[in-house]
């Protein structure tokens, strides 16, 4: 030590450096500690999250059915210049192809996938399927146009060049109403095939309203948990939390049971005279935000009761002495402080609610049906996976960007449950 | 109903003033309690003896059960605390984390509709006074505890109220900062001649900053009286024992000449005390004698009592000695010596005189 201080800085930091090391020598033992604590739940992470989450991603840019099933034909369209109808060699390859996939039986799925883009190509490419099964040789330009004189359209042959590529645009640009057109620009969809954007502002409003909904209803409640005596307040707390122990569906069906026309509300309202005739208020836009609503209201109150809850009750005394009347002390003072809690609670629902599929498909009606449905009935009903991928990674990236939002104003570490 | 009522006679008045929350138990039971103007009057006493209470029914967030409360002649109890004039200090200070220092000075302004100028100018005004002048864009979370009760303090004086409140305002500060506040606190009252009511259970902090000091116990105001009188004339054994150390003699009041009085003590030692008005002639009673009245070797002095005692243990406290001494006729005292250069040899299991003058002894209630 008295080397140190009176001699040359080499000592020093030579001394420093083997004291790093000796902390990090030191350092290592609890550092396995803790990862090997946190391994387990690690590994299920990883493994039934972001693995999952991550091929669903990339299944909404792979593309590998055309180059799959039909490699000479994109090989011979590699030096196609895309002004004319290729020559015979293109076509010729394609017959080549096609003979394998009879074979095979993958023409209806070549055709399904080109189909996507060139609606119609799924028939040609059976009929054309059944050219090949007839036998003989060509030229099989001829023979191709003679059946169908669309085997002729450049524009279709663009396409057909692009889906023999590994990776696509199209699934992602097709869930926000664009396509790629002959050329390769974007453009808009046509309109009988523009429904997703559609969809997705819907999904955006229904979440809106539930959230709003919730903020209304659930902030008094919040309010009054935060200052009733802890024997009152529990027991409020357990009505809060009642909704979790009954199953979302139970619930669901419930409302069906309450909201149908011959229901208990509707037979009320005509007993009471309130309406001359049943009202509808199930199997619509009502429905639905009255139903999640209901689902979503302890996931809005939690957030904000917490942060409530932490706000001392001087405040709002000190703010009346200082002068100012009940409203405005809480308006001006305690309301400013509750917005973290406004914030994670409304996000929390929003978040949730746009990932809303068994709700609106009970009590919703056709207009009220969000984009999991149609990820659901793109991965169940169409096999479309690509297109059922593509929506999901919307939904995502949109989580992602008010999460990302929400922490550059509130910050995250604001967030309690409890 | 304005009455009239003369500066120097009671800006604050409680009469028989009840407060129960339950219906059953008192917590504060009749209060009468007139406060002066410009008075720093301190309300002192154990937790739940009804001080906060008591504050809280001036502040308006609590009203009386029974009785009511004057204000520079108004009737106070059913006016709403924002109406009342009065600026607060509360224990954590309370001041409102999402706004900046001078938002939260300038706060009882704004709600007032003063012009915006005129904030800025009484605020910039106010945290000169506090010695934070240049703290006005911080947030209060950015602050220390002691630079956040400057801040409260500000707030509460810059809309220049009739009456400031403090609730325990120093009780979440260390001691060395704390007794800094205290003297700070103690200038700006005599700067700026207000009246403060002042609550605290810390007894020292009570004797340091007032003028008068109002002590509770049970509900009760045991003694209202300035800091030197509470503690050489504390009215019965409850104040003698809360301010201050105090030797506890308990004995019989034999007999009574004028103010002294002849008791005699369990063993039947007889000592001459000073009669007050908590004890009666013929009835048990409390002697309380401070330490540092109690002298070792009292010999050029008149002592009214001595006592033969041996020393059981010496407590070393750098300016001064405690010394515990165990009386020949049995009973302890704590002898409070200076440590000065010719305090006489002190060893434990010596004997030693101790005596006392019979009107720094008093004989209080037995409670």
């Amino acid at each position: 030590m008295v080397a140190l201080t009176s001699e040359g800085g080499g000592l020093v930091r030579e001394d420093t450096t083997s004291l790093k090391a000796k902390l990090r020598r030191a350092e290592r033992v609890n550092r396995m500690r803790s990862l090997s604590l946190v391994a387990p739940l690690l590994i299920f992470v990883l493994a039934v999250f972001v693995l999952p989450i991550g091929l669903m991603m990339f299944r909404a840019i792979e593309n590998t059915e055309v180059r799959d099933a039909l490699p000479k034909t994109i090989a011979a369209l590699q030096d196609w210049d895309g002004t004319a109808t290729p020559d015979e060699p293109v076509f010729a390859a394609f017959a080549a192809d096609l003979v394998q996939t009879q074979k095979d039986r993958t023409t209806a799925g070549v055709g399904k996938r080109i189909n996507y883009e060139v609606p119609g190509a799924r028939s040609r490419f059976l009929k054309a399927g059944r050219l090949i099964d007839a036998g003989g040789g060509g030229p099989w330009k001829e023979k191709f146009l003679a059946a169908d004189p669309e085997w002729g359209s450049v524009p279709f042959w663009a396409i057909m060049k692009r889906a023999g590529r590994t990776y696509t645009p199209y699934y992602l640009l097709n869930s926000l109403d664009l396509r790629q057109d002959a050329t390769g620009a974007i453009v808009r969809n046509f309109p009988d095939q523009s429904i997703f954007l559609d969809i997705l502002f819907r999904t955006i409003w229904i979440s809106f309203l539930v959230t709003a909904a919730t903020l209304i209803l659930g902030y008094p409640v919040a309010h009054l948990l935060a200052i009733l005596p802890p024997k009152h307040a529990n027991l409020l707390m357990i009505l809060v939390l009642l909704p979790f122990t009954t199953s979302i569906l139970v619930r669901t069906t419930a409302w069906i049971v309450l909201l149908q026309s011959s229901g208990v509300i509707n037979d009320v309202l005509l007993a009471l005279h309130i309406t001359t005739e049943r009202v509808q208020l199930i199997f619509n836009r009502f429905g639905t935000v009255l139903a999640m609503t209901q689902i979503q209201l302890p996931f809005t109150i939690l957030p904000i009761y917490s942060v409530m809850k932490s706000i001392p009750a001087a405040h709002v005394r000190a703010a009346r002495s200082l002068g100012a009347g009940p409203l405005r002390a809480f308006v001006s003072v305690y309301m400013p402080q509750t917005l973290p809690g406004v914030g994670a609670g409304c996000l929390l629902t929003f978040i949730l609610s746009l990932g809303y599929y068994i709700t609106p498909a009970l009590v919703g009606g056709p207009q009220d049906q969000m984009i999991s449905y149609f990820v659901a009935l793109y991965t169940n009903r169409e096999m479309n996976w690509g297109q059922a991928s593509a929506l999901g990674a919307i939904l995502l990236l949109i989580t992602l960007g008010l999460y990302a939002l929400f922490n550059r104003f509130v910050g995250i570490d604001k967030v309690k449950l409890g | 109903m304005k009455l009239p009522v003369s500066a120097s006679e009671s800006f604050v008045e409680f009469a028989g003033v009840q407060k129960t929350y339950d219906g059953e138990i008192l917590v504060v039971k009749d209060l009468n309690l007139r406060i002066r103007r410009g008075e720093f009057l301190t309300l002192l006493g154990p937790s739940g003896s009804g001080k906060t209470t008591t504050l809280m029914m001036l502040a308006g967030f609590e009203t009386p059960t029974v009785g009511n409360i004057m204000l520079d002649g108004d009737r106070i109890d059913a006016v709403p605390p924002e109406k009342r004039d009065i600026g607060m200090v509360f224990q954590n200070y309370a001041l409102f984390p999402h706004m900046t220092v001078a938002q939260n000075v300038g706060y009882p302004l704004k709600v007032r509709g003063v012009a915006k100028a005129e904030i800025a100018e009484r605020v910039a005004k106010a945290l000169d006074m506090v010695h934070l002048g240049a703290f006005g864009g911080r947030m209060p979370g950015q602050m220390s505890g002691g630079q956040q009760q400057r801040v409260a303090l500000a707030r509460a004086l810059v809309f220049e109220p009739k009456l400031v409140l403090m609730d325990e305002p120093l009780g979440a500060l260390d001691k060395q900062l704390r007794e800094h506040m205290q003297i700070e606190i103690r200038h700006l009252h005599e700067r700026l001649g207000i009246t403060v009511v002042y609550v605290t259970h810390d007894q020292s902090e009570a004797l340091t900053m007032s003028d008068r000091v109002a002590v509770f116990n049970a509900g009760i105001i045991q003694q209202i009286a300035p800091p030197s009188e509470l503690y050489e004339r504390p009215a019965n054994s409850f104040v003698a024992q809360f301010i201050g150390e105090n030797n506890r003699l308990p004995g019989r009041i034999q007999s009574a000449d004028g103010a002294v009085c002849k008791v005699s003590l369990a063993n039947g030692d007889t000592v001459a005390a000073t009669l007050t008005d908590a004890a009666r002639v013929g009835q048990d009673c409390l002697l309380s004698i401070r330490p540092e009245r109690v002298k070792i070797a009292p010999n050029g002095e008149a002592m009214d009592n001595r006592f033969e005692a041996q020393i059981a243990e010496i407590i070393y406290l750098g300016d001064h000695l405690r010394v515990r001494c165990v009386l020949d006729s049995g009973g302890e005292v704590v002898v409070k010596v200076g440590n000065a250069e010719d305090r006489p040899p002190l060893d434990i299991g010596s004997r030693i005189p101790l005596g006392w003058r019979a009107e720094d002894c008093r004989a209080l209630d037995a409670a």
